[in-house]
């Protein structure tokens, strides 16, 4: 009854290709902004800010560029570390070079290194596919883990690679406390959203998602795979830099090469596949499950063994976490290898029959 | 000259183990079409059993030779190998049949992250050390030829002739008997092989276990030459680019691949590395197996990839 489009009719093209057409849903995502705007900030504790929400938001940014280029185009990256770490090293370059320079043209720069690089590593992609270009992109990877540690000037000479910047502003006002970092993380990452939401609905989407879906007849009918693809690699890369100069200014601080190393460029993919590959959504989701699951598992596992009187040890904790982590894993994919946003589209489609099963 | 060719056998030695590795994700690939990122925690797993059992058999037991303990070690790790293997296919991929090869690629990262976290629960995770009773001293050949000859670890040459035995036997394996004609005809099209009476899933378990036992070879190889520890997953991250230049599909591209890869990192280290500033040998085989894709996507040895709409 309540989630329901009966009665609301479109009269022009215009509304009738808005990204959300059901007013419900209108609503309730001005609902939801609301509440992650003004309510939030009022309620959360510091430690939830920079335990949970403020990596969330980050992470859910960086999904939302491997979700680009794994779940909208098809092509497997396992490179997303490296294409932060050149945008939180493209970000800072810009930013100890440049004096003066502002938090959010640095971070659109760095991102626009990682596009460069982005674009120079996804030149493999017109030739291989597959689980081939998956280990291709690891490449990525290796190379700048060793760029960033042993070329002493993307560092600006320090010696063990890792780097610190402060004073960030944004438009004249400081962002120190948890509060303003995420609410500027947030901006960002709803603003990109917005941008990539448009995006894959648009020409260049359709694009990428006829590569996708199978390149020989997208290309039979008339889609230059060279320009689909490496477009792909584009945005998404500036975006993954975008965040990756995020999480290194924001969120961390003080970095270090190891901060984006091949372990995060799994748990993006992994944000990917479980949030749901193909949907915008699917990467809020995903970030979600695997930011709050090593905390959630941390904070509870000992207490819940402790109730059957069994003392476990700081390493059997993240032990047990690794068995966790990777069981739970497997059983996604085998429950819903579609994702957790398959699960969601299902629920809307539910409750629009609702209360009639047919 | 010497010194090349120092560098050039260490390379090479360095290369067969990786060979080794690399063949475990060819065997895997090859019959069911997964990517198996889980083959470094396989190496892992079953060094850390090997170590392991190698320490608890005699205290159990009481036996005092080395040789006896080595073998009922290597059998009981094998055993644990075949029982992982088993249970891969019983609670994983017998669920993922038909799903492509992206959610199969994260499912055996799903079984990394377990492996890892549950071969460090039972075992420990300290730094081991497996002991095969294999000679440490050093020899030197030819040195009628070069001044000072040139140095070879003799355990090198024992690994080098176990792994090439290993390779023997699986080439055996596969071409000579039912079993290996079986595994052959599945790796060329699952529903015809099915169509003719082929379990599946037996065969799976199959070469899941056999994976197991050449990741217990390569952990036994590795283990007693660097000690059994955490960072032996990293391995199979460096035998991927073996992978690829070698040809997902082919044995022997996994083995000539492998040669090429560890002699390519070894002289790139030793002539290149120092004008760059070292430690190049990490990315070194990635971006020559990259470089190497544009020229020939299908690797070395693999099959060619034909698209058809």
């Amino acid at each position: 009854m309540l989630y329901r489009e009966n009665g609301q009719f479109k009269t022009s093209y215009r509304a009738d290709q808005a990204i959300f057409p059901i007013a419900q849903d209108r609503i309730a995502i001005a609902l939801m902004l609301a509440v992650a705007f003004l309510v939030v900030p009022m309620l959360a504790s510091d430690y939830i800010f920079r335990a949970i929400l403020i990596p969330f938001v980050i992470m859910a940014l960086a999904a939302l560029g491997v979700n680009i280029l794994v779940g909208y185009c098809g092509q497997i990256s396992l490179g997303s570390g490296a294409f932060m770490a050149v945008g939180a090293y493209g970000a800072y370059n810009f930013f100890v070079r440049i004096p003066g320079l502002p938090l959010i043209p640095a971070l659109i720069l760095g991102g626009l290194c990682a596009t460069f690089f982005g674009i120079l590593f996804g030149l493999p992609s017109l030739r291989v596919k597959g689980l081939y270009l998956a280990v291709a992109t690891l490449a990525a990877q290796f190379f700048s883990d060793w760029m960033f540690l042993r070329i002493k000037w993307f560092t600006n000479n320090s010696d063990s690679g890792s780097v610190s910047v402060n004073n960030l502003q944004v438009f004249g006002m400081p962002i120190e406390s948890a509060t303003s970092k995420y609410i500027f993380c947030l901006a960002v990452l709803v603003v990109v959203a917005l941008l990539a939401k448009n995006l894959v609905r648009g020409s260049v989407g359709r694009e990428w998602m006829a590569i996708r879906d199978m390149d020989v007849a997208a290309a039979v009918i008339g889609i230059r795979p060279m320009y689909a693809k490496l477009s792909a690699f584009a945005v998404s890369s500036f975006i993954i830099g975008m965040a990756g100069a995020l999480w290194a200014f924001v969120h961390l601080g003080a970095w270090e090469p190891a901060a984006f190393s091949v372990e995060v460029s799994f748990r993006l993919l992994f944000m990917v596949i479980i949030g749901g590959l193909g949907s915008i959504m699917g990467g809020f989701f995903g970030a979600a499950f695997i930011v709050v699951l090593p905390i959630v598992l941390n904070q509870f596992l000992p207490a819940l063994v402790g109730m059957f009187g069994i003392e476990i040890s700081t390493a059997g904790v993240s032990h047990a976490e690794l068995m966790i982590f990777g069981a739970l894993i497997v059983w996604f994919l085998i429950v819903e290898p579609h994702g957790l946003a398959k699960l969601w589209s299902t629920a809307k489609q539910k409750l629009r029959l609702w209360p009639f099963p047919h | 000259m010497a010194f090349f060719l120092e560098t050039l056998i260490g390379g090479l030695m360095a290369g067969m183990l990786y060979s080794l590795v690399a063949l475990g994700f060819v065997l895997i690939y090859k019959a069911s079409g997964v990517f198996n990122f889980a083959q470094g925690a396989m190496v892992l797993f079953a060094a850390l059993a090997m170590a392991r059992f190698a320490e608890w058999v005699p205290a159990w037991t009481g036996i005092d030779n080395a040789i006896a303990t080595t073998l009922i070690a290597f059998v009981i790790a094998g055993t644990c190998m075949f029982l992982v293997a088993w249970l891969i296919e019983k609670l994983v991929l017998r669920h993922l049949v038909n799903q492509e090869g992206a959610t199969l690629l994260m499912a055996t990262l799903g079984i990394t992250y377990f492996l890892e976290g549950l071969g460090q629960t039972l075992f420990g995770s300290d730094i081991y050390k497996i002991d095969i009773g294999m000679p440490k001293e050093p020899i030197f050949v030819f040195d009628s030829i070069f001044e000072g000859g040139i140095l070879v670890n003799k355990e090198d040459i024992i690994a080098a002739a176990i792994a090439a035995g290993l390779v023997v036997l699986l080439s055996v394996f596969f071409q000579k008997t039912s079993t290996g004609r079986a595994l052959r005809a599945v790796a060329d099209d699952h529903q015809a092989a099915q169509s003719i009476g082929i379990p599946l899933n037996r065969i799976w378990v199959i070469v899941w276990c056999v994976a197991g036992v050449v990741a217990l070879v390569a952990g036994m190889i590795w283990g007693s030459k660097l000690g059994v520890q955490f960072s032996l997953t990293t391995v199979a991250l460096r035998a991927l680019p073996v992978v690829i230049l070698g040809g997902l599909t082919s044995v022997p591209g996994a083995i000539i691949g492998g040669l090429i890869i560890g002699v390519g990192e070894k002289l790139s280290e030793v002539y290149l590395g120092p004008y760059v500033g070292g430690g190049i040998e990490i990315w070194f085989a990635y971006v020559l197996a990259l470089v190497f894709l544009l020229f020939r996507p299908q690797g070395l040895f693999g099959e060619k990839i034909i698209d058809r709409v």
